[in-house]
């Protein structure tokens, strides 16, 4: 049995009379690629930025890499990596730049940074604009970049939120890539998305509907139980009898 | 601390390479500087003069060369009646009006009295009070020259009366640069205190960046020093360069120690970046930060005692400018450079500014938030 990573109960998050994230729970163990699908309002970024420790939670309990949502989000900081929907990469900065200062601020030692560095420059193949401003790299780039430097102090999460929005499907696949890669090496990866093919690589994923996780399982047994041909199908299904409207 | 140093290593790199902050914080001091002091003075000059003569007399030519001598005044306007001369107000040809009435100089030497009408356009209220008291202050010395000229050798003075001479003490040539420029040093300070401190923190926010840091181990205090710092080293490279400024063009030499107006300078800059940062805390966009800072960075210069002296303000204006770090800072740099005062002088100053700086600081620190 491998350790769970990301536990959440109940956990609800209100803005006035409005409950944005209404008592969802599920776990998440480590190494899994954990999908976290719905439409857009439906609450997914609420949930995801409670988890990092960005929004504090109305009601419920989470643990995350076993530290508490509530009272250590310093210790959880330490142990995950974010990738927002709004880019996260200095645009003035250089390529380089920026892997130095994020990498810095997580406390690694100037011989590591270096080390890791240059791998990533090799893996991305990135050499030979190691030196650009990052506001003159494609989007594609930027997105992969982004993603790994978000993994650079090899967190135990990362969460990803629509990591590949508005990018090629050939970029995409190479995202994916990365993704499976940082599988692999342990890290969890936590991932919103709205393109139901991505949801056909995840280990298991969720759908939330108006606040609330409506299905949690596997790819195979979710299209199993809606009797459904593809994700897609799932997805519209359970979307359908969404009562908020998308924002 | 390590951390610190990657976060202003990245801060320093990023100011560099915006060409706006390094205008804003080199070039425009220098030529505020340079333009300001010649155009912002108190002093009333070119008052528009229009004079109705009904006496066309000797005595009221004499009268008129002499006003028109003193360098105040522009004769504009030669109006022969009032009416003519109101035209020329409403035209904006002219700024005040003297009528000589008909028969001045017969009631001034049989009757040895006589009078005139001065009517002031008061639209302008500081050119109009000014004008209006340089004229009388010429009628009156007209008025003693006659006596003197008619009492040829008097035995002893009719009329006591009491000359009041001035001197001016640490400004003895009434040079207005001397008292401006100080003051034109410390609103490139604010500005560049309040106003870039606050619009690069939001502009973290406005582009997403600001959410990675707070999901990084970076604490607050970390995040605001890194910001504070690099404003904090860069108001005070534009002091050095307005103090070099004001020496070479103005030959300002602060007659008290350079090293209180720095220290000074740093405290005020610290409270400043305070006020800056607060206002970053509430606004979410560049634009809102923009006027809030704007609103803020004026209500601070206005009751600031450059343009108009704190002293003629009504109560509650004057208390307003008690928790005004520019008021303070405005005082003391005319201090410091025109009067040569040291720390004991301005120590009450001093320790006002510093408390409000750790209130906007400590303010803001408590409003920032990691978690929303």
């Amino acid at each position: 049995m491998k350790e769970i990573v990301i536990k959440a109960d109940k956990l609800t998050k209100k803005f006035g009379d409005f409950i944005a994230t209404n008592q969802i729970s599920f776990e998440v163990t480590q190494g899994e690629i954990f999908g976290f699908l719905g439409a857009n309002g439906a609450g997914k970024t609420t949930a995801m930025r409670m988890l990092c420790g960005l929004s504090m939670p109305s009601s419920g309990s989470a643990t995350i890499a076993g530290f508490d949502v509530y009272k250590q989000t310093e210790h959880i900081k330490q142990n995950i990596g974010y990738m927002s929907q709004k880019f996260s990469l200095y645009e003035d900065l250089t390529v380089k730049e920026n892997i130095r200062f994020y990498a810095g601020i997580y406390g690694l030692s100037k011989p590591v940074i270096r080390e890791k560095m240059n791998a990533l420059l090799d893996k991305l193949q990135l050499r030979a604009e190691e030196n650009s401003l990052v506001k003159s790299l494609p989007l594609g780039w930027k997105q992969k970049l982004a993603f790994s430097v978000a993994i650079l102090h090899e967190p135990k999460i990362v969460f990803l939120d629509e990591p590949t929005g508005g990018v090629d499907p050939v970029t995409r696949r190479e995202f994916w890539n990365l993704i499976y890669e940082a599988a692999e090496k342990g890290i969890t990866v936590f991932v919103t998305t709205h393109y139901m093919d991505e949801a056909e690589y995840c280990n298991r994923i969720s759908i939330m509907v108006d606040g609330k996780i409506e299905a949690l399982d596997t790819p195979h047994n979710l299209k199993t139980n809606f009797n459904a041909a593809s994700m897609d199908d799932v997805f519209l299904q359970l979307a359908r009898g969404a009562k908020r409207t998308a924002d | 601390m390590k951390r610190l140093l990657v976060i202003l290593e990245k801060e320093f790199r990023q100011v560099f390479r915006n060409p706006a902050i390094l205008r804003m914080v080199l070039v425009m001091p220098v030529i505020q500087l340079l333009v300001f002091p010649f155009a912002a003075n108190y002093e009333v000059k070119n008052v528009l003069l229009s004079v109705v003569d009904h006496d066309h007399s000797a005595y009221s030519q004499k009268f008129i060369s002499k006003i028109t001598s003193s360098g105040y005044f522009k004769l504009t306007d030669y109006s022969p009646s009032y009416d003519e001369a109101m035209k020329a107000v409403e035209k904006d040809k002219a700024d005040l009006i003297i009528e000589i009435p008909a028969g001045f100089e017969k009631d001034l030497v049989k009757e040895s009295k006589s009078s005139m009408l001065i009517s002031v356009n008061a639209v302008n209220g500081t050119k109009a009070s000014l004008g209006g008291a340089y004229a009388s202050n010429i009628i009156r010395d007209f008025n003693s020259d006659i006596r003197i000229q008619w009492m040829q050798m008097p035995r002893y003075n009719a009329q006591p009366t009491i000359e009041i001479t001035s001197s001016n003490w640490y400004n003895p040539t009434m040079n207005y640069k001397f008292f401006m420029v100080p003051g034109i040093l410390v609103t490139l300070l604010t500005m560049i205190g309040s106003f870039m401190s606050a619009l690069n923190i939001v502009h973290e926010k406005e582009v997403g960046t600001i959410e990675q840091i707070n999901v990084s181990p970076i604490t607050k205090v970390q995040f605001i020093l890194g910001k504070l710092i690099p404003f904090w080293i860069m108001g005070l490279v534009t002091l050095t360069l307005g103090l070099i400024v004001s020496w070479l063009f103005y030959r300002i030499v602060p007659l008290g120690s350079i090293g209180l107006i720095y220290v000074f300078g740093m405290v005020f800059l610290f409270t400043l970046l305070g006020v800056g940062l607060l206002v970053s805390t509430f606004a979410e966009t560049q634009t809102q930060a923009t006027f809030v800072s704007f609103f803020v960075m004026m209500l601070f210069m206005l009751l600031g005692g450059l343009y108009t002296p704190i002293e003629s303000m009504p109560d509650w204006a004057k208390l307003i400018t008690k928790i005004n770090p520019v008021a303070y800072f405005i005082e003391v740099m005319r201090m410091i450079v025109l009067k040569g005062s040291g720390f004991a002088d301005v120590k009450t100053q001093f320790f006002s500014v510093l408390g409000l700086g750790i209130f906007f600081n400590t303010w803001a620190v408590i409003n920032y938030r990691k978690r929303s």
